[in-house]
C-alpha cells in the first residue's frame, strides 16, 4: 500500500511542551562537533545579544522529528518506514531556540506527490512560543521508495 | 574574535574551507543526542541488509557539520537565520579507525541590503561524491 494523498493539507494536534533545557543544547553541540561558547556559556551567549544559551541552527531537528512521527506512525497515512529515506530539510528562525524556551510543535502535511516510483511526503513543523509566537519552522521532505525499487 | 559586518562582505567572498571528520562514535553519539536510532547509522550487520555499503552518517549530522563553517566564520550561531539542504549521497562511514571525511567550502552568493542578511551557499563533498545538494544558509550580520 502507498502513501495515502489524503493526507495533504492535513494539520495534527500541537504537541505537549517541549521543554529547551541548558545541558541538552550542550549535549547537541558537542554531539556536532561545535564548540562555540554561545552554546554553553550564558555570559558569551549574553555578549552576543541572547538571552540565553542558544541552539545550533540544526537542534529544532530533534522537536520537528518528534512532531513528525505522528504522520509516519498515523496508520491513515499509509507510510512504510522501513522505506524511509530522508530527502531534504529546512529551516526557518525567527530567532534561536534559547535555553529555557517552552516551545509547541505544530506539525502539518505540506503536500504528497509521486515521482519516479516514490512518494515525496513534505512535512512543515511551526515551532512556537506557549503565547504563539513563532520561533521556527522546519520543512522536511521524506522519500518513501515504492515497491520495486 | 573578531565578527564580519554587512558591509564587510561581498558576493563572492570565500568561507575558509574544512574538512571535518565523521567516525562511528560521532554517529553514536548523535544518535544519543538527536533522538534518531535508525540502525543504519550505528549497525553494520542491518546497513547491509538493507542494501547499504556500510553504515552511514545521519543527514542531518553532515548538514550540522556543515553549518559549523558558517557559524565559525560569523562567530554568532544565532545569526543564522535560514538554512536548509537536499540529501543527495550518503556519507559513509566504514568501522577502520579513520571512518571518513567531508569537505566543505562555501561561498557568499546574495546579499539583502535591507534585511542586512547574505546567502551562503556550501559545497560538501566525502569520498568523492557531493553529500548535499543546494546547501544554503542565510545569515544575518551585524
Amino acid at each position: 500500500m502507498g502513501v495515502n494523498p489524503e493526507i495533504a493539507g492535513r494539520v495534527y494536534p500541537p504537541s505537549p511542551f517541549y521543554e529547551v533545557g541548558r545541558e541538552k543544547i550542550r549535549e547537541f553541540a558537542e554531539a556536532i562537533g561545535s564548540t562555540d561558547p554561545a552554546h554553553t556559556d550564558p555570559a558569551a551567549a549574553r555578549a552576543l545579544g541572547h538571552r540565553d544559551v542558544i541552539a545550533p541552527p540544526t537542534f529544532a531537528v530533534i522537536i520537528a522529528q518528534r512532531s513528525e512521527a505522528q504522520v509516519i506512525n498515523d496508520p491513515q497515512a499509509g507510510i512504510d518506514f522501513s522505506r524511509v529515506v530522508h530527502g531534504e530539510e529546512r529551516f526557518t528562525h525567527h530567532r534561536p531556540i534559547t535555553g529555557g524556551d517552552r516551545l509547541v510543535a505544530t506539525l502539518h502535511v505540506d503536500s504528497v506527490r509521486e515521482a519516479g516510483g516514490h512518494a515525496m511526503v513534505t512535512t512543515r513543523v511551526e515551532i512556537a512560543e506557549e503565547s504563539g509566537e513563532p520561533v521556527s519552522s522546519v520543512v522536511s521532505t521524506l522519500v518513501v521508495r515504492g515497491e520495486s525499487k | 574574535m573578531s565578527r564580519p559586518t554587512f558591509d564587510e562582505v561581498a558576493v563572492g567572498d570565500q568561507l575558509p574551507a574544512v574538512t571535518y571528520p565523521l567516525r562511528r562514535d560521532n554517529l553514536v553519539r548523535y544518535a544519543g543526542a538527536s533522538g534518531d536510532f535508525n540502525p543504519i547509522h550505528w549497525n553494520e550487520r542491518f546497513a547491509v541488509e538493507v542494501g547499504l555499503p556500510n553504515v552511514i552518517a545521519h543527514g542531518m549530522l553532515t548538514m550540522a557539520t556543515a553549518v559549523r563553517l558558517v557559524t565559525d566564520w560569523c562567530g554568532d550561531p544565532g545569526a543564522v537565520v535560514g538554512y536548509g539542504a537536499r540529501f543527495t549521497k550518503p556519507v559513509v562511514v566504514p568501522d577502520d579507525g579513520t571512518g571518513a571525511t567531508v569537505e566543505v567550502s562555501a561561498v557568499v552568493a546574495a546579499r539583502d541590503e535591507q534585511a542586512r542578511t547574505v546567502r551562503v551557499d556550501l559545497t560538501a563533498t566525502s569520498a568523492g561524491d557531493k553529500v548535499l545538494g543546494r546547501a544554503q544558509a542565510v545569515v544575518r550580520l551585524p
